[in-house]
């Protein structure tokens, strides 16, 4: 078997409060192979986002290991691309030099017109094509999400995180954009963890679904999801889709504690 | 474009003919209101002493309020950045906001006896540099940290984090707090400029108006004090449009 691309092995991550240390990751299992996408779900507040800081290594954690490409994860790494719920645009850019941002901090071998040239296909590809002039304050949020995956993606990233990036979009713009994420996929491969609360968005987007447990986190159910050919919207509204959802929003209810563990009485 | 020039001289001229208007209607002679048509008089009879006192108290409001800035700003940026150091220096801050400058100018005119345009400039950098400092730090501390996060996921250092976001971010803040600072450091210029004796600029120019019961100059010289902040308060707004216009919203 591959080695996973990214490895996250018996971690276990705490706050320090005032009222002591607030365990939120314990005993947490992630494995992801190159050019993989897994959705992490769960609970809220049952720290998914702390796992995205870990692999981005923007923290490190108190026990366990982060593994990225066979390197242990010790701090920021420029192979890593990030979107978040707010797509955080820099509003005084345009929105070609937004996505153009990363290559300002990375090292690149690309010349200016070759960044530009690669900032414009993605944009054409999320279709923002005739937008690059544009602020982004003259952007609807869905565009200005798109942007900000453009963005996420301009420097080549090995891993892209998705921290709930279609959380604050109606549900027809998400619906969209899951597709604008298959299209990116196809021309732009990435290894993806997508954190997400939406059980539909995590069968359609990834191969692999992961339900965390409740407070302090650790990996309770994975589910894989046969990837054949072509995802379309309708492929949610078959029988197996449903099965499908039926289960993963029981081990929700089991992470909430609304719901007894299979194999005891309910 | 006409109707942007257009619509405040009209307002202008509004206020000025019910400003007329009140005075000719109480009967007020000029020693008690004097009209805007005194004014005229007024300054054809001194305009040299209006053009050099004028700018006298324009370069030292300038400069007060460039240190006002420079000063602002940095303690803006300790604060913004340190959570510790804006929990020790905002009552500090505060209390000496709340001292009345009215009450410093005094003490700052027997410290540095003569040192007129020193003594000024302090004053006028005293009463202006809060705003200035209180808008920055806010500005830094409520970046919101996906901001923070997206640059330095990349492993971009603290100070290029400032550089492309946190300042640029901050901008709108600062611009809207130097147009409040700009109409202070006048304040802060006149009141020093009236209470020191002997003292220069439009200030000292009113404080001879009084002494020499010449009601129509004192009011000569108030509007050319109005029209000064005028003229440097659209000095601000034209530096924010270059520099932050990005945050004005297309009316739409």
């Amino acid at each position: 078997m591959n080695k996973p691309l990214i490895d996250i092995k018996s971690v276990l991550h705490a706050y320090q409060t005032a009222d002591g240390p607030l365990p939120v990751l314990n005993g947490l299992d992630v494995a992801v192979p190159e050019g993989g996408f897994v959705a992490v779900v769960g609970p809220s507040g049952c720290g998914k986002s702390t796992l995205t800081r870990l692999v981005a290594g923007l923290m490190k954690p108190d026990e366990g290991e982060v593994w990225l490409h066979g390197e242990r994860v010790k701090g920021p790494r420029s192979t890593v691309g990030m979107a978040f719920q707010n797509p955080v645009l820099l509003e005084w850019r345009s929105i070609l030099k937004n996505v153009m941002l990363p290559l300002e901090i990375v090292p690149t071998k690309l010349s200016k017109a070759a960044q530009e040239e690669r900032a414009r296909k993605l944009l054409a590809l999320v279709g923002l094509e005739g937008f690059e002039d544009k602020r982004p304050s003259e952007l609807s949020g869905g565009m200005r999400q798109r942007a900000s995956l453009c963005r996420a993606l301009i420097h080549q990233p090995e891993v892209l995180i998705l921290d709930e990036p279609f959380g604050a979009l109606d549900a027809f713009t998400r619906e969209d954009l899951w597709q604008t994420m298959h299209a990116l996929k196809a021309e732009e491969p990435f290894t993806g963890v997508l954190i997400t609360h939406d059980l539909r968005e995590s069968i359609f987007l990834a191969d692999q679904v992961i339900v965390l447990s409740g407070r302090p986190a650790k990996t309770q159910y994975v589910m894989d999801i046969p990837t054949d050919g072509q995802r379309v919207l309708d492929d949610l509204y078959t029988p197996e889709a449903a099965e499908r959802l039926n289960i993963l929003r029981h081990q929700i209810e089991i992470a909430q504690g609304r719901a007894a563990p299979d194999g005891e009485a309910a | 474009m006409l109707k942007k020039i257009a619509v405040p001289i009209v307002a202008t001229l509004i206020f000025l003919g019910l400003w007329e208007l009140l005075v000719w209607a109480n009967g007020w002679p000029n020693y008690i209101m004097a009209s805007p048509s005194d004014l005229p008089a007024a300054y054809s009879k001194f305009w040299n002493l209006f053009l050099i006192m004028g700018w006298q108290t324009l370069w030292r409001t300038v400069v007060g309020l460039l240190i006002a800035i420079a000063v602002g700003v940095a303690i803006g940026m300790i604060m913004g950045f340190s959570r510790t150091m804006r929990d020790a220096l905002y009552p500090l801050l505060v209390g000496f906001n709340a001292i009345p400058k009215a009450t410093v100018v005094p003490i700052v005119a027997l410290l540095f006896v003569g040192a007129h345009d020193f003594n000024t400039i302090l004053i006028a950098f005293m009463i202006s540099f809060f705003p200035i400092a209180v808008s920055v730090s806010i500005g830094l501390s409520t970046l919101e940290p996906e901001y923070r996060d997206i640059l330095r996921s990349l492993g971009a250092s603290q100070a290029t984090i400032f550089w492309k976001i946190a300042l640029p971010k901050t901008l709108p803040e600062f611009f809207g707090a130097l147009k409040v600072a700009v109409t202070l450091a006048f304040i802060g210029t006149n009141l020093m400029e009236i209470v020191s004796p002997h003292g220069r600029g439009l200030g000292a120019l009113f404080d001879s108006g009084k002494t020499n019961s010449d009601y129509p100059l004192m009011f000569a010289v108030l509007i050319a004090l109005a029209f000064l902040g005028i003229v440097l308060y659209y000095v601000v707004v034209a530096l924010e449009k270059v520099f932050a216009g990005w945050a004005e919203r297309q009316p739409s």
